[in-house]
């Protein structure tokens, strides 16, 4: 997919909303449509939006199989991490005050931690191994008595990697410890089975299954039964856990998006695969190239790829013609090179020099091929312009160059 | 990424066509090459910059430059910047150039002055490397 002859390969940023999926908004906005407000209990403007809303609700509990009552709509899958998170601890602040994360996780879920060890809470951020995925064993390990509530992304935005939350689930509910999943790149992506799996929250978005941006949803486990604190409070709806009148449009949407997903999900699945080893392959053919992340543990629409002697921003600027990120896209104006990379133990200068490449259901061979023959020819050019890459040439072990750093 | 246009040109000219913007090497060893290098890969840029110069009445001349620099686009774009000021000034007028000049050539933003300042501190260093040969 292209538009304005910018090739879009930042999928893992947000996704273009299905074209089947902004039809269906549409019909519940304008004064032909069911514009109603779902909380209208007296007439049936209410009735029908209300009706929408609980079908939406219905085709997300079915793609990640839990009941629809378990789902919170949110504005998106940074509040629900935020509801998750902040609301268990605060909810059971009596019974412990000790919370675990990661070090890779989304800054979703990073800065609500740091926001509860300013309230008084312990949090330990747990260390990834050199691949990228947290361990049971690591969670197990770091549990403590004060232990409330675990924190782990199921799948990484940078780097694709998954963790096996099933394990890891099986870990937190035999310590009766709360166990939340930042599941924003998870879904349509792969199979999520909740009744399977003791995970007690799951946050959600729709903008990176080609919903809306602007909508998100948390799930809330029934059974054993998980409490918390609301952070909006006004009118009780959500049954009481998410306050504000529910935005019928964006639901709609992000319920078809995910019913498209559960159908779609194999068919995307299958062409992302394809591209992915496409990429993979031509991008090896460059020297000194390392891929970051785990490719035997990792979803094929995310592949982050370090080019030594090149820095990361540079190399998006010459790529001026494809989005692309490198690291995230909310720390890529800061001059700090990923953390996420950082924390597996990757040198400054390959976490400098990584870019980060997302495909999807619209990515096409054309933006394949032409991005491949773009790259080389981009990298080629900027280390003919590296002093790095000349002294690697001549020999020079970079590790040993005394440098006149600032 | 806030990037002015005269950097987004800067980069892209020097990029394509890195001949004509001095671009390459000289032998460090001719006593007529002077060669600074500052910044570390660490941190995200490294700018290596060689001055070629002659003796001139009782001073002596840049006659031509050469650079290559590991960065962001304003690294590059700082450089290839500071490289085109300094090619005939005297080594006096060389040392003078100020970092600021750089960045309203450039509109730099602010997050990206340190592009500027590593560019002038390559200038420094490659006519104290010329000076010690002489």
């Amino acid at each position: 997919m292209s538009t304005q002859s910018t090739i879009y390969l930042d999928y893992a940023s947000t996704t273009p909303v299905d074209p089947r999926v902004a039809s269906k908004m549409m019909e519940f906005l304008t004064p032909e449509g069911e514009f109603g407000n779902p909380a209208s209990r007296s007439h049936r403007f209410g009735w029908k939006a209300d009706e929408a809303v609980e079908e939406a609700r219905s085709h997300v509990a079915n793609l990640v199989n839990c009941d629809p009552r378990e789902v919170v709509w949110t504005s998106g899958a940074t509040e629900a991490d935020n509801l998750a998170i902040k609301g268990v601890a605060r909810f059971y602040k009596t019974k412990g005050n000790h919370i675990i994360t990661s070090k890779i996780e989304h800054k979703a879920v990073l800065d609500p931690c740091r926001q509860l060890e300013r309230e008084g809470f312990e949090v330990t951020y747990l260390d990834p191994d050199d691949k990228g995925v947290i361990s049971p064993e690591a969670v197990k390990a770091a549990i403590k008595d004060s232990t409330v509530l675990v924190s782990i992304m199921h799948i990484n935005n940078e780097l694709g990697t998954v963790n096996d939350i099933s394990k890891i689930g099986d870990v937190t509910r035999d310590k009766g410890i709360f166990f939340h999943v930042d599941a924003a790149q998870s879904t349509g992506k792969v199979a999520i089975d909740l009744e399977k799996m003791s995970v007690d929250l799951m946050s959600f978005s729709a903008h990176k299954t080609y919903g809306p941006k602007g909508v998100g949803a948390l799930y809330v486990r029934r059974k054993p039964r998980v409490r918390l604190e609301a952070l909006i409070h006004g009118g009780g709806h959500e049954r009481g856990m998410r306050s504000g009148t529910l935005a019928t449009h964006q639901i709609v949407g992000m319920g078809e998006a995910f019913r498209l997903a559960s159908k779609e999900m194999e068919a995307d699945h299958k062409k992302i695969s394809k591209y992915h080893e496409k990429f993979l392959d031509k991008v090896k053919e460059i020297d000194h190239v390392y891929i970051n992340g785990d490719l035997n543990n990792k979803v094929p629409n995310i592949l982050n790829v370090s080019f030594n002697f090149v820095e990361g921003e540079s190399l998006i600027m010459g790529l001026k013609d494809i989005a692309v990120s490198s690291g995230s896209a909310c720390t890529s104006a800061s001059l700090e090179p990923s953390y996420v990379l950082r924390a597996l133990g990757r040198k400054d200068e390959l976490a400098h020099s990584s870019i980060r490449f997302s495909f999807g259901r619209f990515t096409s061979d054309d933006d394949v091929n032409n991005t491949l023959d773009i790259l080389g020819n981009v990298v080629h050019r900027l280390r003919e312009l590296s002093p790095l890459w000349e002294m690697h040439l001549d020999g020079i072990d970079l590790d040993t160059v005394e440098w006149n750093a600032h | 990424m806030a990037y002015s246009k005269k950097v987004v040109e800067k980069f892209e000219n020097t990029l394509n066509n890195p001949e004509a913007f001095k671009v390459g090497r000289f032998d460090p060893k001719d006593a007529n090459v002077g060669t600074g290098m500052v910044g570390a890969p660490a941190c995200g840029d490294v700018m290596k910059l060689q001055i070629k110069c002659e003796p001139k009445g009782n001073t002596h001349v840049i006659k031509d430059v050469k650079f290559k620099t590991y960065g962001c686009g304003s690294a590059i774009a700082s450089s290839s910047e500071l490289v085109e000021m300094l090619i005939g000034k005297t080594l006096e007028e060389a040392k003078a150039i100020k970092n600021v000049e750089i960045v309203e050539a450039l509109e730099l933003p602010p997050i990206k002055i340190h592009c500027s300042v590593l560019a002038e501190d390559s200038i420094r260093q490659a006519i104290e490397d010329y000076e010690a040969k002489q």
